[in-house]
């Protein structure tokens, strides 16, 4: 069996999903929602074993070989991807069936679990799979669900919201779409590896040029830089508290997979860098990002609003990471996609929290809740110091190498302008901190009390693990050191 | 703007056809000019047909619409020649499909045997997709009908659906054909176009004409949806499970080859059945959608008619 777990690991929640509609009950939906999450977990470990061990697994779908069927191709990249989605997944699946009791009608829930399946199917197979068009099929499965995901909001703006989203992202995945189209007419295989082979030969055409650039900008709306991030806030402010956590900890880092998986493995790092003056640009749109964004959250009065601004100011920081393009940097990129990951989770589960207890997550009902909810404000806290980057937690890990990146290839004022970029994030934290703290509750909020444990398990699991990978970097510093290094080796 | 989408359609279907891709022709015709048109035309009966006034200008929307046109002109210029023998897409992966795909899967239909077995799995990807919109349109639509509106609502709808009574006997005798035709389509892809997707759609479409003509209540009785959509899930399931039986039988995941003593035998039980997963899960779907739909807009409708 171990053979076929690159497959199992989508398989297995794909074909959860339609068993669903079979369990009938939400509470079964849930609990069996979690066990199969909680398995794709063990698998994508047993896969990181595999890889670390033994180098990139192949699994050919159908049996057929190459560039003729489809094949699944594990590398250290999209290893380390899998864990993170699918550990991230788990935990915050915990919660899922407390928050979900206020935010969804219960004729609905069975559904929303399904989604939540497929849009996490559809992540995994992006990543594992070494085929371009199985990535956009596996595209679509992920978009569609987070699509309707959004829309299941309770507040009526949600809709609006997820329209937005559907338009933009349906545009990103035409794009990315008409990028693998031309890629297939000038070399006629859909497979990366075999793309990788072939592409050079005609790397001069225009046709390869307009595949480039279509892919580029697809893939820059599906992970929300600045200026193609106008869908994104509205969208996690007003989705289900669950599907905000989910997203806020996986959907961009899938696309900044397919921006490093496309360039680095598809295109070749040479092309990449040369055909368009990419490095520059990504380097300034990553930079402006972060304090347009950060700007724009420090003036947000909704906390879910404020932080998705502060999420595409960590996109800035990761596509600076990667576009000064040496190891190093890419190191520091794949090292903020797994810290990321577990401050946004950790910070927007503690809001489903707060949502769950007071119905609202503007600052303006966050007064006082500091001495009425405690733990949750300790564990908002220490996600919003993570999010600024204080020593000993993760944030801090990766703004110390995108640092020593940036000064290591003589970026002096990028280095400066990353760390600016932390003191917005203090100013924007300390609101949260003195609406909480230092502010009188209002009268009618007397009654609030504690979140329920399925909330604070698993926030202070993910807190716990901000600190705890922020003290002991072994294992995220390797794992992002070795998947820089297996994508480098393949094209210097 | 419909009617527009609709022709566009069914001229894309005639373009792909003089292309030489009849099967995505086909495709095409029945979903994009048939089911989509329709399921626009029902979306415009809930919403209105007039666009309220836009506010703001949409400059940026054309400058980027214009680009991207550019852009794809730009990507024309190095492109091989349309049919072109000696294009890359002709020469590298192609070769094989046609000369070797009769030996190692035995349909005579080539689209086939790359759609249904070496790119199986980028197919059960698009059945997942299409589950996916089902599931989505339930999540956002449904909502539990209370039965003495249900009882107003079917009242509404006889009285409405007595007239037109050439249309209801001339349907009447053609839905059995096009459900027959459904059939066929289904399991005529192996020799040509054809499958599971077309024959979903049309299996469905027939289905539509009777709720549409004889009312959702009539149509509701027929047809259960919770048992509607357990098909859908059995449609995807029933895909999934050749993989997985292939899999037990020491293959790798929808390795048709194992599935029989005879590889081609295999090949030719596997595809039948995923093809049958799909025409189940496509027929379902386009049902479940359709009907959600139509089920608001008699809300609507009952609501008015109250109010009158």
């Amino acid at each position: 069996m171990l053979a076929h777990l690159p497959v199992l690991q989508v398989l297995l929640p794909l074909m959860a999903a339609p068993l669903c509609l079979f369990l009938r009950r939400p509470y079964l939906v849930w609990i069996f929602t979690l066990i199969v999450s909680g398995l794709a977990f063990l698998i994508s470990i047993s896969l990181l074993q595999q890889v670390m061990v033994s180098g990139t697994i192949v699994y050919e779908m159908g049996g057929w070989p190459g560039p003729w069927g489809i094949e699944y191709r594990i590398d250290k990249l999209s290893a380390f991807l899998l864990l993170i989605i699918t550990a991230m997944s788990t935990v915050i699946l915990l919660a899922a069936h407390t928050s979900i009791q206020k935010e969804i009608p219960k004729s609905r829930q069975i559904y929303f679990y399904i989604l939540y399946l497929f849009s996490f199917t559809g992540m995994l197979g992006i990543v594992s799979t070494g085929d371009v068009f199985n990535v956009f099929v596996f595209l679509e499965i992920s978009s569609l669900s987070a699509y309707a995901l959004i829309a299941m909001g309770k507040d009526r703006r949600a809709l609006w919201a997820a329209y937005q989203y559907l338009i933009m992202g349906t545009i990103g995945a035409t794009f990315i779409l008409i990028g693998i189209g031309l890629m297939y007419q000038m070399t006629g295989t859909l497979n990366m590896d075999d793309l990788a082979r072939r592409l050079p030969e005609v790397a001069q055409t225009r046709t390869v040029f307009a595949a480039f650039a279509f892919f580029i900008v697809g893939v820059c709306l599906k992970l929300a830089l600045f200026p193609l991030h106008l869908w994104l806030p509205n969208a996690y402010a007003y989705a289900p508290s669950i599907v905000t956590a989910f997203l806020a900890a996986t959907a961009t880092k899938v696309a900044i997979y397919l921006l490093i998986r496309f360039t680095f493995s598809v295109f070749g790092l040479s092309f990449s860098f040369t055909t368009l003056p990419l490095q520059t640009l990504f380097v300034v749109l990553g930079l402006i990002g972060i304090f347009v964004a950060s700007t724009a959250a420090i003036y947000q009065k909704n906390v879910k609003h404020l932080f998705a601004y502060s999420s595409i100011a960590q996109v800035g920081y990761m596509i600076v990471g990667y576009s000064i393009g040496t190891t190093m940097g890419l190191m520091a990129t794949l090292l903020h996609l797994f810290n990321h990951a577990l401050m946004k989770s950790a910070l927007f589960l503690a809001l489903g929290a707060v949502m769950y207890r007071i119905g609202s997550v503007q600052l303006s009902s966050f007064h006082g809740l500091g001495r009425q909810m405690p733990f949750t404000m300790a564990a908002i806290v220490a996600g919003g110091l993570s999010l600024i980057g204080v020593p000993l937690t993760v944030g801090f890990v990766s703004k110390w190498y995108l640092v020593l990146a940036a000064i290591e290839n003589g970026w002096w004022p990028v280095a400066v302008l990353v760390l600016l970029g932390s003191l917005l994030a203090i100013i924007y934290v300390w609101r949260i901190v003195e609406a909480a703290y230092f502010k009188e509750p209002a009268v009618a909020t007397d009654r609030v009390r504690e979140a329920p444990m399925a909330f604070l398990i698993p926030v202070w699991l993910l807190v716990a693990a901000n600190i705890y990978f922020g003290v002991d970097t072994r294992f995220s510093v390797e794992m992002a050191q070795a998947a820089a290094q297996s994508l480098f080796g393949v094209s210097p | 703007m419909a009617m527009l989408s609709g022709i566009y359609g069914l001229l894309s279907a005639s373009l792909f056809v003089t292309m030489d891709a009849v099967d995505v022709a086909f495709t095409e015709a029945s979903i994009g000019a048939g089911i989509s048109t329709l399921l626009m035309l029902t979306t415009i009966a809930m919403t209105g047909r007039t666009e309220h006034s836009v506010r703001h200008k949409p400059l940026l929307a054309l400058a980027v619409v214009f680009v991207t046109g550019a852009l794809l002109i730009y990507a024309t210029l190095d492109m091989p020649y349309f049919g072109d023998v000696m294009a890359p897409a002709n020469l590298h992966v192609m070769p094989r499909y046609i000369q070797d795909s009769m030996a190692e899967i035995g349909v005579d239909n080539i689209v086939t045997s790359v759609l249904a077995s070496y790119r199986a799995f980028d197919t059960f990807g698009e059945v997942v997709v299409i589950f996916t919109a089902g599931i989505g349109v339930l999540a956002l639509l449904s909502f539990a009908r209370r039965p003495e509106d249900d009882a107003e609502i079917s009242s509404d709808n006889i009285s409405m659906h007595e007239q037109n009574l050439i249309v209801r006997i001339v349907s009447k005798i053609l839905i059995p054909f096009i459900l027959l035709f459904a059939l066929y389509v289904q399991f005529h892809g192996d020799f040509g176009p054809g499958g599971g997707f077309q024959a979903g759609v049309i299996f469905a479409a027939a289905i539509i004409l009777y709720a549409m003509l004889f009312g959702m209540s009539v149509a509701r009785r027929a047809i259960n949806q919770t048992f509607v959509q357990l098909f859908a899930a059995v449609g995807v399931l029933l895909y999934g499970m050749v993989g997985v039986v292939s899999m037990l039988n020491g293959g790798n995941f929808l390795d048709y080859n194992v599935l029989s003593e005879d590889p081609v035998a295999g090949q030719h039980l596997g595809i039948l059945i995923i093809e049958l997963g799909v025409g189940i899960a496509v027929a379902t779907v386009v049902i479940i959608i359709f009907f959600n739909f139509a089920d608001r807009i008699d809300i609507l409708k009952h609501k008015v008619n109250k109010k009158l």
